[in-house]
């Protein structure tokens, strides 16, 4: 039963354009994050988004438990932060202003970034996805800490250094713009037989082989998905910071991510989205506790409150809910019982 | 359905103009980089406020916690003698984690909300290159006490450090070993995975390949590993008359037993990262006859450094390092520097760091240099009864 | 040729320690299928506990020492191994295993992060005492053997033995085998599960302890992060070797030792921490049951 096209316009084409028309007019409003600190931490909630509802698509929508994003983040970066050094300092397009050549210049990288680490996603996924539940963890933990070692290895990645000199294109504007993408292609893939069909996996992988869904080809496509998105938080970031290093990939960048999935509830994009912000603005807002302790104590509440919360709440926040769902006219749309 | 094909060129040109809002706004941004360095001033009228950041937690935790409690002897003793000016120091800490996107977002933190005078951090120089675009941007001067990377003083005109570079302290030991010690072969053992070791390494083999000497073997480890005798072997199957480990002291007492432990008898060098009594208890014997380069001597008769070291112990219960005097030295000079602008203005603490001229530090005399880096000599020091003695002086 | 000799001593000694690590992996795992995460930092507290009972503990001051610590340790390191069971681990005990893993994860952290608080142990390195005196006790022409590395390698060896002893000749053993299997129809067979559980916890960690002992004494540097990467590559060790099987986490660790060995002896030393990554992923693509694992068909 395919929708009128008042229907395609109000649910599917509006809302999209209406977001992309939002994101880039927020960026006018909100201050650069140069000039206030709300406004930067901000930006490192945005990116922080983009890595948790990128991950949440394996180890939420798919249930499979992937501890590998700071690998295929770092891949990402690199590679779109070697296109904007490499390319960026001496040409630009001719009949385009500096500033706009520099953007367009910037979203190829990041484009770049993405694919390669969508790439290295395929390269990853392919021989692991086979495994289960605690096998692929670390086997995507030994990736990722492979890619870490490489990358401090290689002088084109500048080793241990890492890579200076990035040019600081990333906005409050590029952030909000990517977080808006990965959610609607979250949202829009969940929706879709292809979001069924990792459901269906995520409930009972035998069962849904059983049913012939090819189990093994949608794990990897939600992988590739997933880490696309991871790249491209890379290459934000990379671009925010103006410096990538290897320390910044180890795998206790990805156990962070992994506790803003779960924080949010494993399967929710708007929990990601709400516990990233969280996680986020929490080990920065508890800063001025050293002064008075003199000690810090980030990382024992960060670690305490994975505890706790798989111990107390382990639903996190919203479960596998979504926010939107709350809402009541989606609530008399939809027919079937919200999972 | 016709009426579906619409959709994704709309999709495509939306995004396309929200590309080229994104980029013009970022023109906009770009321009207003903040510097008002009035309101900085004002924000704490009546006190000296600096920043600093330090890893107080994550692997690198011992260095952070030596640097942090250099920065807060030196303060205290300021505020003891009543200030600067009348101004009590006071200063704002942030721990990154050993990170450099902790680093940066401290750094922000810093200089946006806390609006300090002055910041301090930070040791490893991946951090400090993450830390001083922003210093520099927002015009606020950044003193590091110890990161020796080149790069991390390059183009910016507000940050500064006050320890020699890598260029310099590796040519000083391979100077030292080809002709103090007429040494001709070397095998060397790097920290792949910390900056310092790898910048001092390439630097250390550079010079001694143009001094005449040869380099053996170049292995590498990383930074905590326990088990070195994979890499000892072949070092030791090629037979050199030293061995450059330039890491840190953690490490490189491990590496010291272990070398011994499979008979190989020659000396190691190294450099200020080795600076530790914590080095000479857990290599115990191992070290006997080797050299490190360093920025002071133990047993320079020097009352300040004597005094320093009597105050840091009294204070902290351990015995300083290299880290900790140099933190030191690096809030006295960044105190110096305040007294002698006679205001807490950005630009004006700027020049007063620029123009520091032999500054008689723990670590020795300090000059800042037009790359502001600084210009001091280095010691060499020999390892005699687990202890550090003076072998020789090496100037810029 | 003295080379390689002596690299296959360093890399049976290394292994040696994985191996000690491993079988505490593997014996956790094979009862709860749990990647007992805390189990690296269970092995530092070890290390911690040899040293601070050789510096307060008067009665320890002087050797004769070593096996009284080593008492001491793996007594401390049991009950601490039980307290994270009992309060981290069996309240999870019916929820999906991806919680236990989370759980896991964050207590590993918890101990590393109040670990380095100053009121604690602190983040600078310690020097582990001596407690046994070391020395060469074979050098052949170059090819050095010292003591301590043959005490850790028979100690490996021995505790390997008892342990598959324990496991299959005793009626505690057949106890935690029957538990691996089925948990339900063990205790309706009279076995208290529960009971079982705490012991195999405190099992593991008491070899936690021992390992963690021998490391300090082989290698005296000590810091509450020193489980991090030993403990991973344990990890690994114990996977190639069959997760679950003693004999298979013992020829994990060797195997895993001698390979680094190897590579960084012949090959590149910078990519050492990826070799054993490497071995991971090969075992986990070719044979994921490990070299002694039987491959499970997964019942519907």
């Amino acid at each position: 039963m395919s929708p009128s096209p008042g229907q395609v316009w109000s649910r599917s084409l509006v809302p999209v354009l209406g977001g992309f028309a939002f994101v880039s007019l927020l960026g006018w409003v909100v201050p650069a994050s140069r000039d206030s600190y709300l406004a930067y931490v901000a930006g490192l909630a945005g990116i922080n988004v983009v890595l948790a509802v990128s991950l949440n698509l394996i180890n939420g929508v798919t249930g499979q438990f992937s501890l590998g994003h700071a690998g295929f983040m770092a891949v990402g970066g690199y590679v779109a932060a070697g296109i904007t050094t490499a390319i960026g300092g001496e040409y630009q397009l001719s009949f385009l202003p500096e500033g706009a050549s520099d953007a367009l210049l910037f979203f190829a990288g990041t484009l770049a970034g993405g694919a390669a680490a969508g790439l290295a996603g395929v390269l990853v996924g392919l021989p692991s996805l086979r495994l289960r539940g605690d096998y692929l963890a670390i086997v995507t933990l030994g990736f990722s800490e492979i890619i870490r070692v490489v990358i401090e290895n290689l002088s084109i990645t500048g080793g241990a250094t890492g890579l200076i000199g990035i040019p600081p294109s990333t906005t409050l504007s590029w952030i909000f713009l990517w977080v808006f993408v990965v959610v609607i292609v979250s949202k829009r893939l969940v929706a879709s037989t292809h979001g069924r069909a990792l459901l269906a996996v995520r409930e009972d992988e035998v069962a849904a082989e059983a049913m012939g869904v090819n189990t093994t080809r949608y794990k990897v496509k939600a992988f590739v998905v997933s880490s696309f998105f991871a790249g491209v938080a890379g290459a934000l970031l990379g671009h925010y910071l103006q410096i990538l290093s290897p320390k910044d990939f180890t795998f206790v960048k990805s156990i962070e991510v992994v506790a803003m999935v779960v924080l949010g509830g494993l399967g929710s994009i708007s929990g990601a989205v709400m516990a990233a912000v969280v996680l986020t603005i929490l080990p920065e807002a508890l800063r001025p506790l050293q002064d008075y302790t003199g000690v810090d104590l980030r990382m024992v509440i960060y670690a305490g409150l994975l505890v706790v919360l798989m111990l107390v709440r382990p639903r996190g926040i919203l479960g596998s809910r979504e926010l939107w769902d709350l809402c009541p006219a989606r609530k008399a749309r939809t027919t079937e019982p919200t999972s | 359905m016709q009426v579906l094909r619409p959709g994704p060129i709309l999709v495509a040109l939306a995004a396309a103009v929200s590309i080229f809002a994104t980029s013009c706004e970022k023109k906009t941004a770009a321009g207003s980089t903040s510097g008002d360095a009035g309101a900085r001033s004002d924000a704490h009228a009546g006190e000296i406020v600096f920043g600093e950041v330090s890893s107080l937690t994550g692997q690198e935790a011992t260095f952070g916690a030596s640097t942090h409690n250099g920065i807060m002897l030196a303060v205290k003793e300021i505020n003891e003698a009543g200030g600067i000016d009348g101004k009590k120091v006071r200063v704002i800490t942030y721990d990154d984690q050993g990170k450099p996107t902790e680093a940066a977002a401290a750094t922000t933190r810093l200089i946006v909300q806390d609006k300090v005078h002055m910041v301090i951090g930070e040791v490893a120089s991946s951090r400090s290159l993450a830390m001083a675009p922003i210093a520099q941007s927002n015009k606020v001067p950044m003193l590091s006490p110890a990161s020796t990377n080149p790069r991390v003083t390059e183009g910016k005109d507000y940050v500064f450090r006050i320890c020699f570079v890598d260029p310099f302290q590796g040519t000083v030991m391979a100077k030292f070993a080809r002709e103090t010690l007429k040494i001709d072969k070397v095998a060397v053992l790097r920290d792949v995975r910390n900056d310092y070791s790898v910048g001092l390494a390439n630097y250390f083999v550079e010079s001694f390949g143009k001094l005449g000497g040869t380099i053996v073997l170049d292995q590498s480890y990383s930074a905590g590993d326990i088990d070195f005798k994979a890499q000892l072997t072949s070092i030791r199957a090629a037979a050199p008359q030293a061995i450059y480990v330039p890491g840190y002291y953690t490490d490189v007492a491990l590496v010291a037993r272990q070398a011994r432990e499979l008979g190989i008898q020659v000396p190691l060098l190294g450099g200020d990262g080795w600076d530790s009594s914590k080095l000479y208890e857990i290599a115990g014997d191992a070290l006997e006859g080797s050299y490190f380069s360093n920025h002071y001597s133990l047993d320079n008769p020097d009352p300040r450094i004597k005094s320093f070291l009597e105050k840091y112990e009294a204070a902290f219960g351990q015995a300083s390092d290299a880290m900790s005097a140099l933190a030191y030295d690096a809030v006295m000079i960044a105190a110096q520097a305040v007294k002698t602008a006679g205001s807490t203005d950005g630009a004006k603490l700027r020049d007063a760091l620029a123009a520091t001229k032999d500054f008689e530090g723990v670590t020795g005399s300090i000059t800042i240099d037009s790359d502001r880096n600084a210009v001091k000599p280095a010691v060499v020091l020999s390892i005699k009864g687990r202890k550090p003695v003076y072998a020789a002086t090496v100037d810029p | 040729m003295t080379e390689l000799a002596q690299h296959l001593i360093n890399g049976l000694s290394l292994g040696s320690v994985y191996a000690l690590i491993a079988l505490g992996y593997t014996l956790v795992y094979g009862v709860l299928q749990l990647i007992n995460f805390a189990h690296a930092e269970v092995f530092m507290l070890g290390s911690f506990a040899g040293f601070y009972s050789a510096r307060w503990l008067p009665m320890f001051r002087e050797e004769p020492r070593f096996l009284a610590i080593l008492a001491v340790a793996m007594a401390a390191c049991a009950v601490v191994g039980l307290a994270i069971e009992r309060v981290a681990y069996r309240p999870l005990r019916g929820k999906p295993r991806l919680n236990a893993l989370i759980t896991a994860i964050g207590v590993s952290m918890l101990i590393q992060s109040v670990g380095q608080l100053p009121f604690f142990m602190g983040p600078s390195p310690q020097f582990f005492p001596s407690l046994l005196a070391d020395g060469q006790l074979l050098d052949l022409g170059g090819v050095s053997l010292r003591k301590l590395q043959a005490v850790t390698f028979v100690s490996a060896v021995v505790l390997m033995v008892g342990l598959h002893r324990l496991i299959f000749h005793t009626r505690l053993g057949t106890a935690m085998r029957a538990v691996s299997f089925d948990a339900r129809t063990a205790a309706l067979m009279g076995i208290h599960p529960d009971r079982v559980i705490a012991f195999t916890f405190v099992l593991g960690s008491a070899l936690a302890a021992a390992a963690g002992i021998l490391v300090g004494m082989s290698y005296p540097r000590i810091e509450p992060t020193m489980g991090v990467m030993l403990g991973l590559k344990a990890f690994v060790a114990a996977v190639l070797g069959g997760i679950g099987n003693v004999k298979g986490a013992m020829a994990g660790g060797i195997l895993i030792g001698l390979v680094e060995a190897l590579v960084v002896g012949y090959g590149t030393s910078s990519y050492r921490d990826a070799v054993a990554f490497g071995i991971l992923i090969l075992v986990l693509v070719i044979k994921p049951s490990g070299l002694f694992g039987r491959a499970v068909t997964e019942k519907v």
